[in-house]
């Protein structure tokens, strides 16, 4: 199945002669997705899409994947554009990805930029099309990663990357039922999404600002049988009662790091289900899943290669090579791997026995239920401050999100003790910090401190997080 | 300061900081339906481990989470023994 070349099948493939009916739903609507075998979303004008590179800027996540099926193998490139790009980066996005043409769906999103030419509407259900689908190309898959600071990544995958680590392509596996926490715009949502169609299975999307315990309810009602989302994700379900009206076959976590306690908590939720924590990223791809229950990976995984997946661990940090990693960014001239072709993660291992574990972020950046942050952001906030003499932003352990951010800060001024001054400089800074900062970026709490350790680079000494 | 009020007067703090609006609280609100969204209970624990001196979601080894207020305020009461 997996044949190199033009001749590789496009997921219009898997949607063929599909011995059942499949679906997607959202909240509003369910579409019978198999019918694009034979039919269209994108209104019957694929025929004015061939052949272009095309920003899919849909505001729901079906109207996404439908578009997805229709244009992969006939686009010469797919930009998937996540929901939470900031308008500002649009344009840079676009001319570096040399967009010439838009699908949006005519819902919430909409942007001047999306004002092309070639504009096509994608519709939640599926019409009958009788036009002849336009010669098959191999289409690139662009991928913007979740950025710190200014314009997003963009990261260059192809199907059968992107596909690589997906072993079940059964078409008869119809019975599997397919849900995700994730936003199918992004990495990891898209692997399960990819799964869903490989797998012969149908899936549950969530729709925007829908609360958690209906979209578990629409879970339970549709009867998932595999259920993917973050640490976070999982650790906000385990505190809604509907969570035990579901009752996965298959439980899997990824994005952050799985701690023992999230995965004992979903164990002690779902005594039953296989629970498999994966680790993955936007630019090396999926490299393992971790099927024991434990937190962190067994050593053998890093000293062996398994289905494809290379790994050799730098300066304490991650690296990773497999048929699944990107190939390029678009645009920004930065390389992706090393000479060798590995890629660095940026997330740091330590060792103990015979596993590895997880220990923070290389340079520092702050996870916060999946949106990365640089503490350096924060800190410069906070220095402006008349009376902040210096600060160091750092992740606290939280069981919530993984980790928030808190602030340890110098005054100028200090020698008076704790005074009814220092805390109106609190209320002061984190005044300063909401009025700057999007909320997941201001300080959960602020100390003051006399000093802060300064590294021999003249740096402030970060712990890892 | 009773725990339990120590733990009300700072969700409303949070909710307050957050823009949100909390739901009348009492002990069988379910706390997914508080007002509180991921991140302010995120914010809201830090505080209470601040104040309180426990976290008792990282301390439970049973992998236990509250679902309701009543539940959550225990957690403190028992965590603080």
């Amino acid at each position: 199945m997996n044949m190199a070349g033009v001749e590789a099948p496009s997921l219009r493939a898997y949607v063929a002669n599909a011995p059942a009916a499949r679906f997607i739903w959202d909240r509003a609507a369910a579409a019978r997705f198999t019918d694009l075998d034979r039919g269209t979303s994108l209104g019957g004008r694929l025929a004015d899409l061939a052949g272009r590179s095309v920003l899919v800027a849909t505001a729901s996540q079906l109207t996404t994947a439908l578009a997805l099926i229709e244009l992969d193998g006939r686009a010469r490139r797919l930009v998937i554009l996540p929901p939470d790009v900031e308008a500002d980066h649009l344009g840079a996005v676009m001319a570096a990805a040399e967009i010439d043409a838009v699908v949006t769906d005519g819902g919430a999103r909409q942007h001047a930029a999306f004002e092309l030419p070639v504009r096509v509407s994608c519709a939640p259900s599926i019409a009958p099309r009788d036009e002849t689908p336009p010669a098959a190309v191999r289409t690139e898959w662009v991928l913007l990663t979740s950025g710190t600071t200014g314009v997003p990544k963009m990261v260059v995958h192809d199907l059968a990357g992107l596909t690589a680590a997906i072993i079940n392509r059964s078409a008869a596996g119809g019975a599997a039922i397919w849900g995700t926490f994730y936003d199918i715009r992004r990495y990891g949502g898209l692997q399960i999404f990819l799964r869903a169609i490989l797998g012969g299975a149908s899936l549950v999307l969530s729709s925007a600002g829908e609360p958690v315990a209906d979209h578990l309810a629409r879970l339970a009602q549709h009867g998932v049988t595999h259920l993917s989302g973050t640490p976070s994700h999982w650790r906000r379900a385990l505190m809604i009662p509907a969570i035990r009206t579901i009752a996965p076959r298959y439980v899997r976590l990824s994005g952050e790091i799985a701690d023992q306690a999230i995965l004992d908590a979903l164990r002690a939720v779902f005594p039953q289900p296989a629970i498999g924590h994966a680790y993955a990223s936007t630019e090396a791809g999926v490299a393992f899943a971790v099927d024991d229950g434990l937190a962190g990976f067994p050593t053998a995984f890093a000293e062996t290669i398994r289905g494809g997946v290379e790994m050799k661990i730098v300066d304490g940090s991650l690296r990773i090579r497999s048929p699944g990693t990107a190939s390029r960014y678009v645009g920004n001239g930065q390389t992706l791997a090393d000479a060798d072709g590995f890629v660095d993660t940026g997330d740091i291992v330590e060792r103990r026995g015979d596993r590895y574990y997880f220990a923070g972020r290389k340079g520092g950046i702050i996870n916060i239920g999946g949106l990365k942050v640089h503490p350096e952001e924060i800190e410069a906030v906070i220095n402006r401050h008349p009376q902040v003499r210096m600060s160091l932003v750092r992740p606290k352990r939280s069981p919530i999100t993984g980790s928030i951010v808190v602030a340890d800060v110098v005054l100028k001024s200090q020698g008076e003790g704790v005074s009814s001054g220092q805390t109106a400089v609190k209320d002061d800074i984190l005044k300063l910090c909401r009025a700057a900062l999007p909320r997941h970026k201001v300080p959960a709490a602020i100390s003051f401190v006399p000093s802060l350790p300064v590294a021999a680079t003249g740096k402030l000494a970060r712990r890892l997080g | 300061m009773s725990v339990k009020l120590t733990i009300l007067k700072q969700m409303e703090q949070v909710a307050q900081e957050h823009g949100r609006i909390l739901a009348p609280l009492n002990d069988e609100l379910v706390l997914a339906n508080c007002g509180l969204d991921s991140l302010g209970f995120a914010v809201l624990v830090a505080r209470l481990e601040d104040t309180l001196g426990v976290d008792p979601f990282t301390a439970a080894e049973d992998g236990f989470f509250p679902v309701t207020l009543g539940e959550f305020v225990k957690v403190y009461e028992h965590g603080r023994r």
